[in-house]
């Protein structure tokens, strides 16, 4: 059924191994199963992404703090300043808004910045850059003035790094027409779209995630080839499915994958969308999937108000209310902020049981009352 | 292209005949000659950290004649969207730059299309000293389809990317990190330009300029900062926001200049002066001491916070288009009458302009979907009701 050896799901450096199963005829299909396909972790999807893009273009230059000499506060940029000089890779001093802002005007005059937020959390230091100077600029000047700008940086919460450091950011930049914004899952998905944001005309925000770039995940001969790249706004079925749809983008995927693998025992098809793109939406491939599987599960890490899943119910409700058959059921973080303490942190983030519980509530199982606070 | 029209406007039949040339300096006709003329400027220069250029400064009979067209068309084309905000045909904001145009002029002198400008959103006088259309200009205040933006920026939005004039922003103090990547990107292509980055007073203390001044300086970027000090941010005055409002040396490490705004071409000596500073030794930042006659906005009457005495004052004794007046007849370069008749002209110019721009029509419906992006690939977007209006992106 899922190929190679299950192993028994546990945290994060297992995923890697779990998911080391064939995705079904997806983008990846080229490849054969047999092939001993060669596999690379996140962060050197990333790397190399960088790398390519900025042999092909010299335009392209990186900027942001110890992205340089300290080969990149993640190694995301590991080895570039020493390829393509301090020119080209610059490091800053601790001053979003001011590089942020010098960014945005280089790309005003044509070159292509890509500027890396150590998280995204610092990124509200220079948010009125991203929206105001970047995201609106074409529309206001009519389209004189555009902005090929990409904004990296890992996005949503890590391990125990608290409140000040775990926000996810997809639904306030989402929210804004002008940007357009990625969430990539997999080494692919790192690689081709992180490749289509360097080259998209427009300003891209790019939402990493920290506990992903030590992951592995096989990649084909196409993927690796330096023109790779994946298209903005179309999401992937990882996993497909008959009976309900799960949402899911980053390191959700893989909860939501996982989430599927023990919904099948139940004999619950889950069918899997990485959304890839959360604006634009791949709206088109939600719907077909709901109304086809007839129920919907929305998955995301970040606080629920206002979220993702919000607006893709909404979305489902416009266009494929018809088809439901159960009320659309959401998985978010707690509306608290990130809580240090480990247990109460595992309160406060989605797990594989709570995707699992409300895929069941979706299909009418029985499920135990929750515990009310 | 303001001033293509403006040198139009006196062509050779206008005034009484040319007398020979050079030889006759009685009952001349307006002097286009392009012999060199040595003026003092009123001030001397106050410099922080650098030595600053001299007090004397060369021009032309032509270039005098020039900025006194191109200056009184900006007096005349302020005063008139004065007029059309009250006549409701302006909304929103409008922030007017009259008395302040010795510094558009100046410096658009002491530099080429090739350097960049970036202005916040008194930017009207800006866009038109890079070369932008009159009617243009005004079609974009009044929202309508042959606009700069197509009516899609308003008053605070204007851009000329052709002749490097980046707008046109509304955050106050945004544009400064924004110049210094305009800067950035010059030095990184090795283009030999400069950009100028123009804030107020009030966006003086904004911390994300000691932000970028300081990567500026580090990465020696050519950014010239300009402090257009009109004394008041909106309507607080400068010594009641800065705790030292000695703009010039606020750059600290970064030297600086202190100008008279009010004089066309102390501005042009320091604007030269400037750019080739920081080809050489990366930013340094300029003052200009201006004025404005119109409050903040056209919201504010200007005199809640000023007395009318102040700005009668500084008209009475500070009027960039006055001095110029004043040098243009001291020496004998045009008469009385042929200035004001040139007044005239530009007056009528104006209004044409005006006319014109009253004809364009409303963008079109299908304008609000356009230029969300560059590259739409086929992206759907929304009206309000998107049962009613959703489109694919063209």
């Amino acid at each position: 059924m899922l190929g190679a050896a299950r192993r028994q799901l546990g945290s994060g450096p297992m995923l890697g191994q779990v998911l080391r199963r064939l995705r079904p005829a997806s983008a990846d299909a080229a490849r054969g199963y047999a092939a001993a396909g060669k596999e690379i972790t996140v962060r050197e999807a990333l790397n190399t992404a960088l790398d390519e893009e900025m042999s092909a273009d010299p335009s392209v230059f990186l900027m942001g703090e110890e992205v340089g000499e300290y080969q990149g506060a993640y190694k995301i940029t590991k080895g570039l300043l020493d390829k393509y000089g301090p020119d080209r890779v610059l490091d800053t001093p601790i001053t979003e808004a001011g590089f942020t802002g010098i960014g945005v005007g280089a790309a005003y005059q044509g070159l292509r910045p890509v500027i890396e937020f150590m998280t995204f959390n610092f990124s509200m230091q220079a948010i009125d850059h991203i929206i105001n100077s970047a995201a609106k600029s074409n529309y206001m000047s009519a389209g004189q003035i555009n902005v090929p700008i990409v904004f990296r940086g890992p996005n949503g919460a890590a391990a125990g790094v608290g409140a000040q450091h775990s926000q996810c950011y997809a639904a306030w930049y989402a929210h804004v027409p002008g940007l357009k914004v990625l969430a990539p899952y997999s080494a692919e998905d790192a690689r081709g779209l992180l490749k289509a944001a360097i080259r998209d005309p427009d300003p891209v925000v790019f939402l990493e995630n920290e506990l992903l770039y030590g992951e592995s995940f096989p990649v084909s001969d196409e993927v690796l080839d330096s023109s790779f790249s994946l298209p903005i706004g179309k999401a992937k079925i990882e996993r497909k499915g008959k009976d309900v749809t799960i949402t899911a983008f980053s390191k959700m995927v893989g909860y939501a994958l996982q989430a599927a693998d023990i919904l099948s025992k139940e004999g619950i098809s889950a069918e899997v969308i990485n959304l890839r793109s959360i604006r634009p939406l791949d709206r088109a491939a939600i719907n077909a999937s709901v109304r086809k599987t007839n129920r919907l599960v929305t998955l995301e890490e970040g606080f629920p108000q206002h979220g993702v899943g919000a607006e893709i119910c909404m979305s489902v409700v416009e266009e494929s209310f018809e088809y439901l058959d159960a009320p659309v059921e959401r998985i978010a973080g707690a509306d608290v902020p990130m809580p240090y303490a480990a247990n109460l942190e595992r309160l406060a983030v989605p797990q594989v049981e709570d995707i699992v519980r409300a895929a069941r509530r979706a299909c009418y199982r029985a499920v135990p009352l929750a515990a009310t606070a | 292209m303001a001033a293509t029209i403006l040198r139009r406007l006196n062509p050779a039949g206008a005034a009484p005949p040319r007398a020979a040339p050079t030889l006759d300096l009685a009952r001349r006709a307006v002097s286009d000659s392009s012999e060199p003329l040595t003026v003092e400027t009123s001030l001397p220069f106050k410099p922080h950290l650098v030595d600053p250029p001299p007090r004397t400064v060369s021009t032309t009979p032509r270039e005098l004649l020039a900025f006194f067209r191109d200056m009184a068309l900006m007096r005349r084309a302020e005063i008139a969207a004065d007029s059309l905000y009250k006549a409701k045909l302006i909304r929103g904001f409008c922030h007017l730059y009259d008395g302040q145009e010795a510094v558009a002029v100046g410096m658009e002198a002491a530099i080429t299309r090739r350097d960049a400008i970036i202005t916040a959103y008194r930017d009207h006088c800006l866009y038109l000293a890079r070369g932008g259309d009159l009617v243009a200009a005004f079609a974009e205040l009044m929202g309508r389809q042959d606009g700069c933006s197509r009516g899609k920026g308003g008053s605070m939005h204007f851009y000329k990317k052709d002749a490097n004039f980046y707008g046109g922003h509304g955050i106050v103090g945004a544009q400064v990190p924004l110049g210094c990547g305009i800067a950035f990107a010059q030095r990184y292509r090795k283009e030999g330009t400069v950009t100028f980055d123009l804030y107020g007073d009030g966006a003086a203390n904004q911390g994300q300029l000691f932000e970028a001044l300081n990567m500026a300086a580090l990465w020696k970027l050519p950014v010239i900062l300009v402090c257009e000090n009109n004394h008041y941010g909106m309507g607080t005055a400068e010594w009641k926001a800065s705790k030292s409002p000695a703009y010039y040396k606020r750059g600290d490490y970064v030297p600086g200049l202190k100008v008279d705004g009010m004089d066309v071409l102390a501005v042009k000596q320091a604007c030269k002066f400037a750019k080739e500073h920081v080809l050489e030794n990366g930013p340094i930042i300029l003052e200009m001491d201006t004025y404005r006659y119109h409050g903040h906005s056209m919201s504010d009457p200007g005199s809640t916070y000023r007395t009318r005495d102040e700005i009668a004052g500084i008209r009475q004794e500070r009027d960039p288009i006055e001095r110029v007046r004043k040098l243009i007849l001291t020496h004998d370069l045009a008469t009385a009458q042929e200035l004001k008749d040139m007044e005239k002209e530009i007056r009528k110019e104006v209004d044409t302009a005006i006319a014109k721009a009253k004809e364009s029509p409303m963008p079109d419906t299908s304008e609000l979907f356009k230029n969300v992006y560059v590259n739409d690939c086929g992206l759907e977007s929304f009206g309000v009701d998107r049962k009613v209006v959703r489109t694919v992106l063209p």
